[in-house]
């Protein structure tokens, strides 16, 4: 199959994830699964004048598309013209190019957070009015309609993430590629299940932490995130630290909290993205699926059952006190 | 021949959107005008945040200089606080910069500048077997290794920084994650691998030979690796005279710790060093989209111009140091920094020029981060603690892999109210100001060549890609 990448408006910082791949290269790996760039603008040879007639091909109906992606949110300011991102050589903004190429697309994969939901390009007073390819935030339509579907039948593929992991984007190519990709592959924000049916704290390493709420109060320590540091993990979807990045890596592992990147509208949580917001001195969001009432007491409960171990390493920055060791018989 | 226009787009195997316009007349470029086509906003998204916030928000301007955002957001916060990262932090927060920027400079030589020269306008040259088997886009055997080391490099960003790009370790404080002796022992062996990798690959000998070249007559006696092949692709299609600058220099300094920056801060121009005086920088505004006057970034504004009036012709602004334009990136640095082989390469400023200073640069990255790990101390603290003011004010500048960076921030009230970047690459792709002067890659243009039929001139591509440009960080 082949496809044809678009670079919209974001950091370009999906392809660049996407090139950290391993086991074996992102190059191998694609070509194993049969998938071929028509055209990729960080990684082709084409420059220019050919680019341009091999988009004209495709919107004429003379080259043939399976998969567009499209990374970056699609810009639609000044005043809906969308001429805050022309594409450049063609005259044409790119939310024009997108509107017109997605539906000669067997598929549609919006690739990052920017081109899912619309991002950190929208952050703020979303200066240039940025929306994701089919949807604005969490509400449905974006620069594409709410009930858009690609040539298969599917909306656009949501593969959420700021950035994404090579994996998620590497993965849901071979799920469409082996035939596998269909509407119950995809959770109620188009995202591919086999990552965002799990939840960061799924290993989570301060999950211990987490059970003895036994808390961080700074940066660098080692305590759960959750109430005092913003960390949203037990909220939000990704199997980041059952998979790992870069090797070993997640957020949480390198002692920062979980942001919610896969998520519509991370980008504006109403509070410091390193800051619980509190009720009463209760943290408000509470984790997927848990009643409030258990919650409180399950807290309050392990709270006071925590032992000394993991309330002091919790505020500390390495391990203080190691597990106790078990006496055998002599 | 007669005189005709072109426009080069989509240009690719940049990081971001570009759009060069030329003028052509005589079957060369006469003028030139590099269009940034994207706007986002990022100075403006920032007002009324809390000022932490810059540490999340930031970091995403760039996908692929994320740590160099990341590292001039958090030096902001610190002068605006009085924050001190301890002796340790402040080198893992070195570490993880210095990590970026030589993946950097790896991911352009192969992925970005070398498969040019794959290309079959080049069929009949005596080297294009071998560039083509090297260095075709995507296929080439050096592109897949260059991909294999550099996503094991980046393992020591997993681990300290969690994932790259966009980490949020970098804190005024110093670094989130306090790394063991285990730890230490790990990011050494990934460092050694990264070595075994450029000196097998990329120079074919010791990274210490390469870093001890003091001469071009030394540099062009070079036998090994793909540097050579380089060394003769430059002779042979001459790009050592071709995309020439003012050959004046910038550089902020990189790297920051307790024994002071790694690559010394400073100008180079007429042939001399200066010191680098950061109020003498003003962003013109007469030929970008902005509304507003030529200011400081500490009393800037983004103001984009919805009508997209002429004169102007991209979104990027034009910034002046003391009314001159200034080439910045790591020929610059290493200029700046007094190796005498970039001091040799200096007044050539050509597409030669740039790529082997940006080769230099690899080399003493790389034995700069061995140095670095050794005098990290497990034992340390990696995190101060500090309080940000109501009201303060600070400036981030470091060296991104492209070149000088800028964060100037103000504080009001405990929010932020003024936020203002000067990236590289608006240094380097600056429109012309108000004088008419053009911008250092727009003058670097002027004469190349463009042969009969060429809707998109090779030599073009080679001047526009030996600046490295990262166009989504140039307007942000």
């Amino acid at each position: 199959m082949n496809i044809l990448w678009l670079q919209s408006a974001g950091c370009g910082g999906c392809t660049m994830s996407l090139l950290c791949a391993e086991d074996p290269n992102v190059f191998a790996l694609l070509d194993g699964a049969g998938l071929k760039f028509l055209w990729h603008p960080s990684l082709s040879e084409a420059t220019g004048a050919p680019v341009r007639r091999m988009l004209e091909a495709i919107e004429a109906g003379e080259q043939a598309l399976d998969i567009l992606c499209i990374e970056g949110s699609i810009v639609r300011g000044p005043g809906g013209t969308g001429k805050f991102h022309m594409l450049s050589g063609t005259g044409r903004s790119m939310l024009d190019w997108v509107q017109s190429l997605a539906p000669k697309a067997e598929h549609v994969v919006a690739v990052g957070t920017c081109a899912t939901y619309g991002g950190v390009t929208s952050a703020g007073e979303n200066p240039a009015d940025a929306v994701g390819v089919q949807y604005d935030g969490s509400l449905p339509g974006g620069a594409l309609p709410a009930e858009f579907t690609s040539r298969s039948g599917l909306p656009v593929i949501n593969v959420a993430g700021c950035p994404t992991h090579p994996d998620w984007v590497t993965e849901t190519l071979m799920l469409i590629a082996a035939g596998e990709m269909h509407a119950g592959a995809l959770d109620g924000l188009a995202r591919p299940r086999f990552y965002a049916d799990n939840l960061v704290h799924h290993a989570c390493p301060k999950n211990e932490f987490y059970e003895y709420k036994a808390s961080a109060t700074h940066l660098s320590e080692m305590g759960c995130m959750m109430e005092h540091l913003g960390c949203i993990g037990t909220q939000a979807v990704g199997d980041c630290n059952i998979r790992g990045w870069n090797g070993e890596g997640s957020c949480t592992r390198a002692g920062y909290p979980c942001i919610n990147c896969t998520a519509p509208e991370f980008e504006e949580p109403g509070h410091g993205f390193t800051e619980t917001p509190k009720f009463a001195g209760i943290p408000v969001g509470l984790p997927s699926d848990m009643p409030k009432a258990w919650f409180m007491a399950l807290a309050s409960l392990s709270k006071a059952a925590t032992p000394n171990r993991i309330a002091r390493n919790a505020v500390a920055d390495r391990i203080e006190v190691p597990p106790s060791l078990k006496k055998t018989k002599t | 021949m007669s005189e005709t226009r072109l426009v080069v787009g989509p240009f690719n195997r940049v990081e971001g959107d570009l759009e060069i316009r030329l003028d052509v007349a005589g079957g060369e470029v006469t003028a030139a005008y590099a269009n940034s086509p994207l706007f986002r906003g990022f100075e403006r998204m920032m007002l009324g945040k809390g000022p932490m916030d810059a540490l999340t928000i930031t970091p995403r301007i760039c996908g692929i200089c994320s740590i160099s955002q990341s590292v001039a957001a958090a030096l902001a916060l610190a002068e605006a606080s009085g924050a001190e990262m301890p002796p340790s932090g402040a080198r893992t927060a070195a570490l993880l910069h210095a990590v970026e920027n030589l993946a950097d400079h790896v991911t352009h030589f192969n992925l970005f500048f070398m498969p040019d020269f794959a290309r079959e306008g080049y069929a009949s040259r005596a080297w294009h077997a071998r560039a083509a088997q090297r260095f075709t886009a995507m296929k080439g055997s050096a592109l897949h290794a260059a991909t294999e080391a550099r996503a094991r490099l980046f393992h020591i960003v997993g681990m300290l920084g969690g994932k790259w790009p966009h980490t949020l370790a970098v804190q005024p404080g110093g670094v989130t994650r306090a790394p063991s002796m285990r730890d230490k022992l790990r990011i050494g062996a990934s460092l050694k691998a990264f070595r075994v990798y450029l000196e097998g690959t990329l120079f074919g000998a010791p990274l210490e030979e390469f870093a001890e070249l003091g001469s071009v007559e030394a540099l062009e006696g070079w036998s090994t690796g793909d540097v050579a092949l380089f060394l003769e692709i430059a002779r042979d299609l001459r790009l050592v005279t071709s995309g020439r600058s003012a050959a004046r220099y910038l550089s902020f300094g990189a790297y920051p710790g307790p024994d002071g920056r790694v690559f010394a801060p400073g100008v180079w121009a007429g042939g001399a060093a200066g010191a680098f005086d950061p109020a003498a920088i003003r962003e013109d505004l007469s030929h970008a989209w902005m509304l507003g006057e030529a200011a400081h970034p500490t009393t800037g504004q983004t103001v984009p111009d919805a009508a997209m009036a002429e004169p102007g012709y991209s979104w990027c602004k034009a910034p002046r140091l003391g009314g001159e334009t200034f080439e910045t990136g790591a020929l610059a640095r290493q200029v700046i920094d007094g190796h005498p082989l970039a001091l040799a390469l200096a007044p050539e400023a050509s597409v030669r020029a740039r790529i082997v200073g940006r080769l230099l640069e690899i080399a003493r990255t790389q034995i700069e981060l061995e140095r670095l790990l050794a005098a990290i101390d497990p034992a340390e603290s990696f995190m101060a603690p500090f309080t940000l003011p109501k009201d303060g004010e600070g400036a981030g500048l470091v060296e991104a892999a492209r070149g000088s960076l800028g964060h100037w921030l103000r504080i009001e009230g405990g929010k932020i109210a003024h936020y203002q970047i000067i990236a590289p690459t608006t240094w380097n792709f600056s429109p012309r100001d108000a004088a008419g002067v053009p911008g250092p890659v727009e003058a670097a243009l002027v004469g190349a060549e463009v042969r009969d039929g060429e809707d998109t001139p090779l030599s073009v591509q080679h001047i526009v890609r030996s600046f490295d440009p990262c166009m989504v960080c140039t307007v942000h």
